[in-house]
């Protein structure tokens, strides 16, 4: 698959960038990390969550300054500083993992911004910018409504913006820090060809993403970070995903299916003839205490939009969902959560953390009444028992709870969206895409508390696309197509490529 | 039209409730609907749509400006003086003064704001005072009339005399005022910097992130409201013919509460010329109308705080377009 680079032997690196150390406060983000790319290679970054990865990026592109000064050659010059705007005349260019876009303007603007920074102030046309954006939209081969504003995007769509946006300067590198995460097979595929096109001009581009399969289709090599440390840079010639997740993590993962008999257990919740227009229609099943219930099936499927109804934030046209033998009428998602219900929604960036605020006020934000005295007032000792209670359970690496949300890593931001709902003590946990942009260490740390929230009794219905996930990790798997429920699976009656061969057709 | 609905909606929004009170006003009162009355109208309100242009482009960069108003007073003074010292002065030198001054003033606050990072409501609420203390003991409160000819001349750009013999007629601070809204215009909507002022009061951080320059975004807002407030204050001499150190002050919430009624949003990365051009009519011509309806004065100022929150909150609910689910809209519902 790989393509030969357009660049000839002896070129310096686009890139070279020695003993960089960054700390914040206690946290040792970076530690004395070297980095090294050739032009048009495509080169990857690896690591578990918090490891540094976008820290390491936003030090080369100069949003964050090293703590010794930085040491780095940039397409053979040598740089003792960067700023964003140095870094984007050199011919850099970023695809963020938050994205950093703007909701307010539109798609347009927000895939050619790049055209508007820089240089004199100047007029500009509307019409320029749209033929611009039109025609990095196109390279991806998406169509997204132009005049939108950016704020009314789904996640995904907002992802491709973001990407699109990375294509339009002529960059001679680009960083694309999880840009898949969000992405349908078929995106991703997409995003992958325009990768190799990239490096086929000679472009060199820096990839981030916890899908290993991924990185190993596309990288030549791949740098491996641990805890702010370099462990090494490796040819992807030859690599396994296993060798890749030891290096690492430090340690090795089995995998085998976990799925136990649950048909016994007493039902929680009971789904019946449930419809909603335009985006389910007649869907049924009954989820077991103790349970986890698998629920796949291709994007677009249904799965989220079911997620929503389940949750209160949408009604359906028809059909029932029972609690506990109780017909639950759902007006919002406050009923639901009142319920017993809580959904851990495949969007946590937008939806499910303020970022500004600390991490434990973020944790305890559902759960004030349980932790507040008679007055009203917060117990603070209360408090910070149920926030220890979960960062330990949940092994959620952070310097001090009172930081700030925004100064998690990704991947430990998402843990802390799932500490929160299950500090609610719910009957029913729905888990939408609970991986997402998170590490396989952490991947396998989350799929073992959701076993022992399990063992613990909480019915769990667990939304994934990636079937192998709900494969080793359910008790029971429901595919879903085209608005319906189309196959039951039992775990241990299947093989996965079966199963992956069901769902992905 | 259809297409103005979904991309301005709340322009549109804004011009139909105007365009209601008008039809409202022209049967209530048969003084309304003239062209004297319309052009008074725009007399009288061409300072605060000055004055709106400025805050328009501050708040769209994500900031606050308090301190404008009494700006425009310090403005005022000191050009009494300057034009006293150079023996007289003309428009032109007085136009390039009173922005420069205003400018200078604008980039205090910039500096206080961008330098020691101190957020601009903070920033303003105290060269709001310091301004109006520092004018206050050097002017001891002295009212100003010996200003020259040229400024306080009544200059006319369109009269009209209508059949019962009055005469309709519009001043020169309208013409004024014209440009600024123009110039906001072309500065927000047509050159680059008015697209990463938006950027800049959206998202920050991402605007850091792609390179714009941070500083030159609140030098340029600040710069630019106190150009607008130092422009302002010329013209606002030039109707009353004085320079009275206290009055502008408490004009700069009428002004704000006029651009959030049109659209302009706190917080930064929202707001247009044409909706924040309506804001300012609809408040005068509300006023206008109770006016010419004899109901009190004091009733109008509830009467502007009730359309402002129905405004906020009509904006809020995003009509129409709120039927389906859609993430980013909903953070507070989820969280
Ligand atoms: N602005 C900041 N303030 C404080 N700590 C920070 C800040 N930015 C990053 N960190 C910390 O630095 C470490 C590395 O974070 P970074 O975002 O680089 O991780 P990452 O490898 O990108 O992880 P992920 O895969 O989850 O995105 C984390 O422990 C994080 O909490
Ligand atoms: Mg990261």
């Amino acid at each position: 698959m790989r393509e030969e680079t357009a660049v000839g032997i002896g070129a310096p690196p686009a890139i070279s960038l020695k003993h960089v150390s960054k700390t914040f406060g206690g946290v040792h983000a970076l530690d004395d990390v070297s980095f090294e790319i050739a032009q048009g290679e495509v080169h990857c970054l690896a690591g578990e969550n918090g490891c540094g990865k976008s820290t390491l990026i936003k030090i080369i592109t100069g949003v964050y300054q090293p703590d010794a000064g930085l040491v780095a050659e940039y397409f053979g010059e040598s740089v003792a500083s960067m700023t964003p705007n140095d870094a984007r005349r050199r011919g850099i260019a970023v695809i963020w993992q938050d994205l950093a876009l703007f909701p307010e303007m539109t798609v347009a603007e927000n895939i050619a911004f790049e055209t508007l920074v820089g240089g004199r102030p100047r007029l500009f046309s509307f019409g320029k910018i749209r033929a611009i954006a039109q025609k990095a939209l196109a390279s991806l081969e998406v169509e997204i409504d132009l005049e939108e504003r950016l704020g009314r995007l789904p996640i995904a769509q907002r992802q491709i913006v973001a990407i699109a946006r990375a294509l339009v300067s002529d960059a001679r590198l680009i960083f694309m820090d999880e840009p898949t995460a969000s992405l349908t097979q078929s995106e991703t595929n997409a995003l992958l060809a325009v990768v190799r096109r990239l490096s086929a001009r000679g472009v060199s581009v820096v990839f981030v993403s916890h899908r290993l399969a991924e990185v190993l289709d596309i990288a030549t090599r791949v740098t491996v970070l641990r805890d702010g440390k370099l462990v090494g840079v490796y040819p992807t010639e030859g690599m396994t995903q296993s060798r890749l997740t030891e290096l690492m993590t430090g340690t090795r993962f089995d995998t085998a299916v976990a799925a136990r008999d649950t048909a016994n257990n007493a039902p929680v919740l009971e789904v019946r003839g449930l419809t909603r227009r335009g985006e389910f229609s007649d869907i049924g099943f009954v989820l077991r205490e103790g349970e986890v219930l698998g629920l796949t099936g291709l994007i677009g499927a249904g799965r989220t939009e079911l997620g929503h109804t389940l949750f209160g934030m949408t009604r359906p046209d028809a059909g029932t969902i029972a609690l506990d033998g109780r017909v639950l009428h759902l007006k919002s998602n406050r009923d639901a959560v009142e319920a017993g219900i809580a959904y851990v929604s495949e969007d946590r960036l937008a939806l499910g953390l303020v970022q500004p605020q600390s991490i434990a006020d973020n944790l305890v934000l559902p759960v004030l009444g349980k932790i507040s005295n008679r007055a009203g007032l917060i117990s603070r000792a209360a408090r910070d028992d149920l926030v220890r209670h979960w960062l330990t359970e949940l092994a959620i690496k952070i310097g001090h709870p009172s930081d700030p949300v925004a100064t998690l890593s990704g991947g430990n931001q998402q843990r802390v969206v799932l500490a929160k709902w299950l500090a609610t003590e719910p009957k029913v946990l729905i888990l939408d895409s609970p991986t997402v942009g998170v590490d396989v260490g952490a991947r396998a740390g989350i799929f073992r508390i959701v076993r022992k929230l399990a063992e613990s009794g909480l019915a769990i219905l667990m939304i994934s696309d990636e079937v192998p996930e709900v494969y080793f990790n359910a008790d029971r798997i429901l595919h879903m197509a085209a608005g319906r429920i189309v196959g039951e699976y039992d775990p241990r009656k299947f093989e996965l490529p079966d199963l992956e061969a069901a769902v992905y057709g | 039209m259809a297409r103005f609905f979904r991309a301005s909606p709340t322009e549109s929004r804004l011009l139909l409730v105007l365009i209601a009170i008008c039809v409202f006003l022209s049967f209530a009162s048969d003084s309304f609907f003239t062209l004297v009355n319309f052009t008074s109208l725009l007399n009288n309100s061409a300072i605060n749509l000055i004055w709106a242009m400025g805050l328009l482009v501050v708040l769209i960069a994500g900031g606050i400006d308090i301190s404008f108003a009494v700006a425009a007073s310090v403005v005022q003074y000191v050009c009494v003086y300057a034009f006293d010292a150079i023996g007289g002065g003309n428009w032109a030198i007085g136009v390039v003064l009173a922005a420069g001054l205003g400018m200078g003033l604008g980039f205090i606050n910039a500096t206080l704001i961008h330098v020691f990072r101190i957020i601009s409501i903070v920033v303003t609420i105290a060269t709001f005072n310091a301004f109006f203390g520092l004018l206050m003991f050097l002017s001891s409160g002295r009212f100003l009339y010996n200003l020259p000819d040229w400024w306080t001349r009544r200059i006319l750009i369109f009269e009209y005399q209508t059949a019962d013999g009055t005469w309709a007629e519009l001043t020169l601070p309208v013409a004024v005022m014209f440009a600024a809204v123009l110039a906001t215009w072309v500065l927000i909507n047509r050159t680059t910097v008015g697209r990463q002022l938006y950027a800049f009061g959206d998202n920050p951080e991402g605007a850091r992130r792609v390179g714009v320059n941070v500083a030159a975004m609140q030098f340029i807002a600040f710069g630019w409201m106190g150009a607008m407030a130092g422009i302002g204050g010329l013209m606002q001499a030039n109707i009353v013919q004085e320079v009275v150190p206290n009055a502008l002050i408490g004009r700069e919430l009428d002004v704000l509460a006029a651009v959030v009624l049109g659209g302009a949003r706190l917080g930064g990365g929202r707001g247009s010329v044409l909706g924040c051009f309506l804001g300012v009519l609809l408040v005068a011509i509300t006023q206008n109308g109770l006016n010419l309806l004899g109901v009190s004065p004091f009733a109008f100022k509830m009467v502007v705080g009730g359309i402002i929150l129905v405004a906020i909150s009509m904006s809020n609910l995003d009509f129409g377009t709120r039927a389906r689910h859609r993430p980013g809209d909903d953070r507070e519902e989820t969280a």
